[in-house]
């Protein structure tokens, strides 16, 4: 029988260390609402998707009263749009009225965020693919809830050279495109390589074709959880140090695992997976940084900091996966700059680079993300740093992304305010060299040799 | 059996568990197991109950118990038994 020690420990996690499930992403497929006429393509989306997520909300606050467990977010996941709307839609025009249809669902059904407004274009871009990945810019501008995420490369097909050209471009015509609101658009916007079919969060959620007609698929999280267990064994060797964080993320998946089963029987929705994501936020002991720092590193950024992070990373999978019946998304240490305010610290003193975190991007998931950078970015510029990412997930097999805000109108030394969950962040700069001959070449990069395993 | 484990938390005073007992007792829910201890000078009790009898909905017994816990100056918790077996027992 469970005893009051337990109890009390359970409830001082989700009191005083931030302990919550991150999020219920219901995917949604959406490949039934093709059609070739473009109003009755939204009306069809706008039906089936307040249809099935009517009562997501709901569901996720009746769960977390009874559990006493926060449930931060409720979202929804839909098939990549380029895929439903590749009949219907003509201009890039066209497509942004898909992305009202779809705001005005995720509104009526009361979520925050939806995401799918994707093009999956590792190898090569549909007429489809591309009108979408045009109209991003003006979609993200005018709504308010959707995500869009292009994945540009994979370990089988290599990286499609001419969408990362492209989407060098649409950050930065995002960014000029929402720059009252410090270019916030961007911060929607992920590019992707290796991108999972199951990802729970946000913005690179979408609901791939792999995937049934609708299921539950869960994020945790407990960065502040995992800071504190480790506050209690200063200076033991390496092997308590892995013991510590393993039972840790057990525990804090085996809530996610609970969360996911009721919420999937409540539905009446198949559950899918957890995803054993260590997930920041702007509170204070709630950072994956102050994790490092805890290990022994005096700043995040700091020499060792890519090496801890590999042993959190790796930990954090070891303890979860026995604790979930099904794991996957993204499962790995997540490293937002704004959304952690140890990595906003560690920027803002000088200690955490641009190219550490790069450097950091190879043995956690998932890669640059909501880093500021200054708004007079050439677009070239922005393409390197996202081949950069797609090579370093092509070769190492892993998803990466690239989530940067060059922020129209701010430099160096400014900071940029996204408000809630996005946090804020400190304008970083970026290598001056260019890269535009290289970005400026057609076709793609083939797949590595490692990859044909057949 | 729909069991349910509640806590009480705060500052240590004449009647907590004889107030929320009665009210449990008021409402039909059995208790099967209590335990108390103090942890920094602040008091804490645990009780498992079985609801399987009680009348009111999950969200009406735990609101109306954190209104008694707030009228003591304590923090009184409703919480479903299996987040905890499920983080404490494989």
């Amino acid at each position: 029988m469970i005893n009051i020690y337990e109890v009390l420990e359970t409830n001082q996690m989700i009191e005083q260390e931030n302990l919550d499930v991150r999020t219920i992403t219901m995917g949604i497929s959406l490949l039934d609402c093709a059609d070739a006429d473009v109003d009755v393509l939204c009306r069809k989306i706008y039906d089936k998707i307040t249809r099935l997520a009517k009562d997501l909300v709901k569901t996720g606050e009746d769960i977390s009263k009874e559990y006493g467990i926060p449930i931060v977010n409720k979202r929804v996941s839909i098939t990549p749009i380029s895929l439903v709307g590749g009949a219907a839609c003509h201009t890039p025009e066209d497509y942004v009225k898909v992305a009202h249809a779809l705001d005005r669902a995720a509104k009526e059904v009361g979520i925050n965020f939806l995401g799918g407004y994707s093009a999956v274009v590792s190898k090569g871009m549909t007429r489809s693919d591309e009108l979408l990945i045009r109209s991003i810019p003006q979609a993200l501008a005018e709504t308010e809830r959707i995500c869009s995420s292009v994945n540009v490369g994979s370990t089988k097909t290599g990286i499609n050279m001419d969408a990362v050209r492209l989407m060098g471009e649409i950050v930065l015509e995002t960014a000029r495109r929402t720059k009252e609101k410090d270019s916030l658009g961007c911060a929607k916007l992920v590019v992707l390589c290796n991108a999972p079919d199951d990802n729970p969060f946000m913005a690179g959620a979408f609901h791939g074709v792999s995937e049934p007609d609708a299921v539950i698929n869960v994020g945790v999280s407990g960065p502040g959880v995992v800071k504190h267990a480790l506050s209690q064994i200063r200076g033991a060797s390496f092997e308590v140090l892995c013991e510590t964080i393993k039972r840790t993320a057990f525990k804090i998946t085996r809530v996610g695992q609970l969360v996911a089963q009721e919420a999937s029987r409540r539905l009446g929705v198949p559950f899918g997976i957890i995803d054993l994501s260590l997930a920041p936020t702007p509170a204070v002991g709630d950072s994956v940084a102050e994790i490092l720092e805890e290990i022994g590193l005096e700043r995040a950024g700091a020499p060792g900091t890519t090496a801890a992070l590999a042993l959190l990373n790796d930990q954090v999978k070891k303890g979860g996966v026995m604790a979930s019946s099904y794991v996957g998304g993204l499962s790995g240490a997540f490293i937002p700059v704004s959304e952690d305010q140890g990595m906003i610290d560690a920027v803002e003193c000088g200690a955490l680079t641009l190219e550490k975190l790069e450097a950091m991007t190879c043995v956690c998931s998932v890669g640059l993300d909501m880093i500021a950078i200054p708004g007079d970015t050439p677009a070239t510029t922005i393409s390197g740093i996202i081949a950069d990412e797609a090579a370093i997930g092509m070769v190492n097999q892993k998803t990466t992304a690239v989530r940067i805000i060059p922020v129209i109108g701010k430099t160096v030394g400014d900071t940029v305010e996204f408000g809630g969950l996005l946090g804020y962040a400190p304008v970083m700069p970026v290598n001056a060299f260019g890269c535009d001959a290289f970005v400026g070449r057609v076709g793609r990069i083939p797949a590595p040799i490692h990859s044909f395993k057949n | 059996m729909n069991r349910t484990i509640i806590t009480v938390v705060g500052k240590d005073a004449v009647g907590i568990i004889a107030k929320v007992c009665t009210y449990l007792a008021e409402n039909q829910a059995n208790i099967l197991d209590i335990s108390q201890t103090i942890v920094q000078e602040y008091f804490n009790m645990m009780m498992i109950v079985d609801l399987s009898k009680v009348g009111k909905s999950f969200e009406v017994l735990a609101g109306e118990l954190a209104d008694i816990g707030l009228s003591m100056g304590v923090q009184v918790k409703c919480q479903r038994e299996e987040i905890f077996d499920k983080m404490h027992r494989i």
